[in-house]
């Protein structure tokens, strides 16, 4: 007999797998149709979809994107697509997009926010990503001035001047411990700066910018004489319209009075000294009975008529040296400005406020939360009861509140006449809000730690802060890490609240461009093309989290 | 902690510091610009263009005042309030004056220490239904739901309306005029009231306005006009007479062509020679030169081209002049002489 087996020596092709077994319609019957139930609930979701995606595609494609107003629209969506059809008119989001992203901010100075934003994605780098050199963390440090300068512009020596507080508290705190122990370092570093901050650093920038006025008023009348004939061709030019002749003769009369500004500098510097002189000579010369009060309000009707008037001139000369005094000092920082043209905040506006605002909430927030957290922890009675206490007071209060304290109230509080900056007063709150609410996220973390990585870090000799940073705050922040991202996101979004008080956020100004007679009554448009940029923002974010979650998984 | 010290400093930074003492007049002439508190929006009355230069017709009021101060309409920087806000910012000095449609009622004048000077517009609570619900009169209205706008006065108007009449209403309280026009179109009520201003504003921007109906009755008296703290008396007469000036100069004939052939020389009237300063010295009398009013109404023109400018019948909102007309056409408009 022939050799015969019975094994198989070449193997069979693979056989397909049958058609319901494989491709889309598996997937189908395992995750669509594998039971009635689960039919009926498919059936039932794609006739909403259908049902939901008819309704809304037509809206949106049936559009108008070049209309300059909302009848306009109207008019050529039916032109196109039959009498009855309605559609969406993003023209408004076409002629109002700029408005929308950046306020009111000056169009030829867009390129400020934008190297802003551009800038802190590269401070944000090294935070975000472990492969960045480390190096740049420096710059993340630098970052915040440099970004409060190329948003407000002005002279370059503010910045500097904060920065240089956080310059003495750093030297302080790297060189003092040896001699005052690190309790007294600790206070120094914190008491010092602000020391500077609220009395030094106002008078050095002042100076600076009045040494610098002595030297560039020359080139700065050139200047304004250069913008002046710039804006007269605007003015003598044809294609110019009203609007642009307004504003061209607007910004003429602007330049004469800061030319003439600039050169009555002596004038006004002899004007103040001579107002100093007499606001203190009526200060001596008060009579005994008028002497201690520094208002008319509060001197006490027993004063006879004569004193109360005398009273009542010095009052008025301190207040016309002061005037003269802010003038001057208006006058040297425009003069003497090594910077950027100032914009106030009244001008921010749209997404740029948002990023802001929320941006400043969030970075602040963090290292503000990270110490409360500490702080409710702490042993040390006095830290412990004021951590806690600013906690609860700003967890039990909503936002909105907070928000009108800042719009309003404030006002009250302060000297009469103090103009203090909406926006810095809302950025203050928001933080404020939002790091007692890190703070509790934070002390949930660690919580959750083991005690013994608190004795693990005692058994290693570490001190306080060194244990705190190199083993406790790690593992804590990690853990809380989703709750963290919340919070950042719950922040970004509570800043659209701001409109409540009359700033103009994305719905403020949906709300202005309503007002517009051409834009009156569009109304999904601008909320869907708001909604879709937070979108962006916070999924971008939350996206983020879970990356960095996946990297710091260390559970395996 | 360093952070914390950061926004210490900030703080401070923010600190514009000014000593406002003083009269209004003397810090509006220091500062070089008029602190005008607006509304947020509100159609032909102040909205911000493309370019974010306000307009309307309360916006006017701030820049003829500007014009007349400082010389320059321009001269006018704008601060958005809303209706919670706008009292404490005036009140706070926050802005200089405010032309933000505000009613002109008792308890604002006198409790909130505030001086109207003046009504720049004559505005009342109507009502607006569709075509298709077949009714002519608010007094038909018994049972019907209404879109009404909660924390105003427009919904005390409202109540005492319908309780007046012996009549049942169910509310659908809004909180926008954008919401109250959706809910208005979508069918979730039968009414929408508010003023006629913003009922007409509302029905000009409908896809088919034809189809709505704005009844006849007013059932408030809503004057709105721009006021200033109480106690500078000086500052208030000057933004009272600025708007009285715009209202004389549609009166006596000046508008913005005319005026500067009628500033050159005295007229026959002595009047307009009193208000374009070639005649007497009004203008010094409110601490300002005599060329003041002229600015004023060159800014914008006088009363009657703002008002068709912005709101009247040939734009978009189309308002008849009705009860803002001269009192010489039957109207309430009405300046106290300048002499």
């Amino acid at each position: 007999m022939t050799q015969m087996s019975y094994v198989r020596t070449n193997m069979l092709p693979e056989q397909k797998p049958p058609v319901t077994q494989a491709g889309p319609i598996r997937w189908l019957r395992e995750n669509m149709f594998s039971n009635i139930p689960n039919t009926i609930l498919s059936l039932l979701a794609i006739w909403f979809i259908y049902s939901l995606l008819g309704a809304v595609l037509p809206w949106i494609f049936h559009s108008s994107w070049n209309a300059g107003s909302l009848r306009e629209c109207r008019q050529s969506i039916q032109a196109a697509y039959g009498p009855d059809a309605s559609g969406a008119c993003w023209a408004v989001i076409r002629e109002r997009y700029n408005q929308l992203l950046f306020g009111f901010y000056p169009s030829h100075l867009y390129w400020r926010p934008i190297l802003a934003f551009a800038l802190m994605l590269v401070a944000i780098a090294p935070i975000l990503f472990a492969e960045v050199p480390r190096k740049v963390l420096w710059f993340s440090g630098l970052y915040p001035f440099i970004a409060f300068w190329l948003f407000w512009g002005g002279t370059v020596f503010l910045p500097i001047s904060i920065l240089l507080g956080f310059v003495i508290a750093y030297v302080v705190a790297i060189t003092l411990p040896r001699f005052v122990g690190s309790l007294g370092a600790v206070i120094l570093a914190i008491l010092l700066p602000i020391i500077w901050w609220a009395t030094l650093a106002g008078p050095a920038v002042n100076l600076m910018n009045r040494t610098l006025a002595g030297v560039l008023t020359p080139s700065y009348i050139a200047k304004m004489e250069r913008e002046k004939s710039r804006n007269e061709a605007i003015i003598s030019s044809k294609n110019s319209d009203p609007a642009q002749v307004d504003a061209a003769k607007g910004l003429i009369k602007q330049a004469d009075r800061r030319i003439s500004d600039a050169e009555n500098i002596g004038a006004l510097e002899a004007k103040l000294g001579k107002l100093k002189a007499a606001a203190k000579e009526k200060l001596a010369s008060l009579p005994a009975s008028v002497k201690a009060y520094r208002s008319l309000a509060a001197v006490p009707d027993t004063v006879s008529p004569a004193d109360r008037a005398k009273l009542a001139a010095a009052l008025l000369a301190v207040t016309n040296y002061n005037k003269a005094k802010t003038k001057l000092r208006h006058v040297y920082a425009e003069v003497g400005r090594i910077g950027f043209q100032p914009v106030e905040s009244s001008k921010f506006g749209g997404f740029m406020l948002s990023v802001v605002i929320g941006v400043t909430g969030i970075a602040l927030s963090l290292p503000l939360g990270i110490l409360l957290a500490l702080g409710r922890q702490s042993p040390l009675i006095i830290v412990k009861t004021l951590s806690v206490g600013f906690i609860e007071f700003i967890r039990g209060v909503p936002l909105i509140t907070l928000l009108f304290v800042a719009s309003t109230l404030l006002n009250y509080f302060l000297p009469p006449g103090t103009t203090f900056d909406i926006i810095l007063r809302v950025m203050i709150m928001v933080t404020l809000f939002s790091s007692a609410y890190m703070a509790e996220v934070i002390r949930g973390g660690l919580a959750a730690l083991p005690r013994g990585q608190y004795e693990a870090a005692d058994a290693l000799g570490l001190d306080y802060w060194k244990a705190m940073r190199l083993i406790i705050m790690p593992q804590a922040l990690k853990i809380s890490i989703p709750s963290i991202v919340g919070i950042f996101i719950g922040l970004f979004k509570d800043t659209t609240l701001v409109s409540i008080i009359g700033l103009m956020d994305p719905l403020g100004l949906s709300n202005a461009i309503r007002a517009d007679s051409n834009w009156n009554g569009i109304v999904w448009e601008l909320y869907g093309f708001i909604a879709f940029m937070f979108f962006v923002f916070c999924f971008s974010m939350s996206r983020y989290s879970a990356y960095l979650e996946r990297k710091l998984q260390t559970g395996h | 902690m360093k952070k914390s010290v950061f926004l210490g400093a900030l703080t401070v930074a923010g600190l514009a510091a000014s000593w406002a003492t003083a009269g209004t007049l003397d810090d509006v002439k220091a500062k070089g610009f008029l602190q005008c508190g607006v509304s947020t929006g509100l159609v032909g009355f102040a909205a911000p263009d493309a370019n974010g230069n306000w307009a309307g017709f309360d916006v006017s009021v701030c820049r003829a005042v500007a014009a007349a101060v400082l010389g320059d309409p321009q001269a006018v920087k704008f601060t958005p309030t809303t209706g919670k806000t706008r009292f404490t910012a005036l009140a706070s000095g926050e802005v200089d004056m405010l032309a933000r449609n505000t009613t002109w009622t008792f308890t604002r004048d006198v409790d909130l220490k505030f001086t109207f000077d003046g009504v720049n517009y004559y505005d009342g609570q109507g009502f607006m239904v569709p075509k298709s619900l077949g009714v002519s009169s608010a007094k038909e209205l018994d049972g019907a739901t209404v879109c009404i706008q909660t924390g105003t006065t427009t919904e005390l108007n409202l109540a005492d309306f319908f309780r007046s009449n012996n009549m049942k209403y169910e509310p659908v309280p809004i909180e926008t005029n954008a919401e109250a026009q959706q809910q208005f179109l979508s069918g979730a009520c039968d009414v929408y009231t508010t003023d006629r201003s913003g009922l007409a504003a509302t029905r000009a921007a409908f896809e088919k306005p034809g189809d709505y109906v704005i009844l006849p009755e007013t059932i408030s008296k809503e004057p709105l006009g721009p006021l200033t703290r109480q106690g500078d008396d000086q500052w208030s007469d000057i933004v009272r007479w600025t708007l009285n000036a715009l209202i004389s100069a549609e009166e006596l004939g000046i508008t913005s062509a005319n005026i500067d052939e009628m500033a050159k020389a005295k007229t026959k009237n002595p009047e307009i020679n009193r208000i374009l300063g070639t005649a007497g010295d009004l203008g010094g009398m409110l601490g300002l030169d005599k060329k003041w009013a002229y600015r004023a109404i060159k800014a914008g023109g006088n009363y009657g081209e703002l008002f068709e400018k912005y709101i009247g019948e040939k734009t978009a909102i189309g308002l008849a002049r009705g009860l803002n007309a001269q009192w010489k056409k039957g109207g309430l408009i009405y300046s106290p002489p300048f002499r």
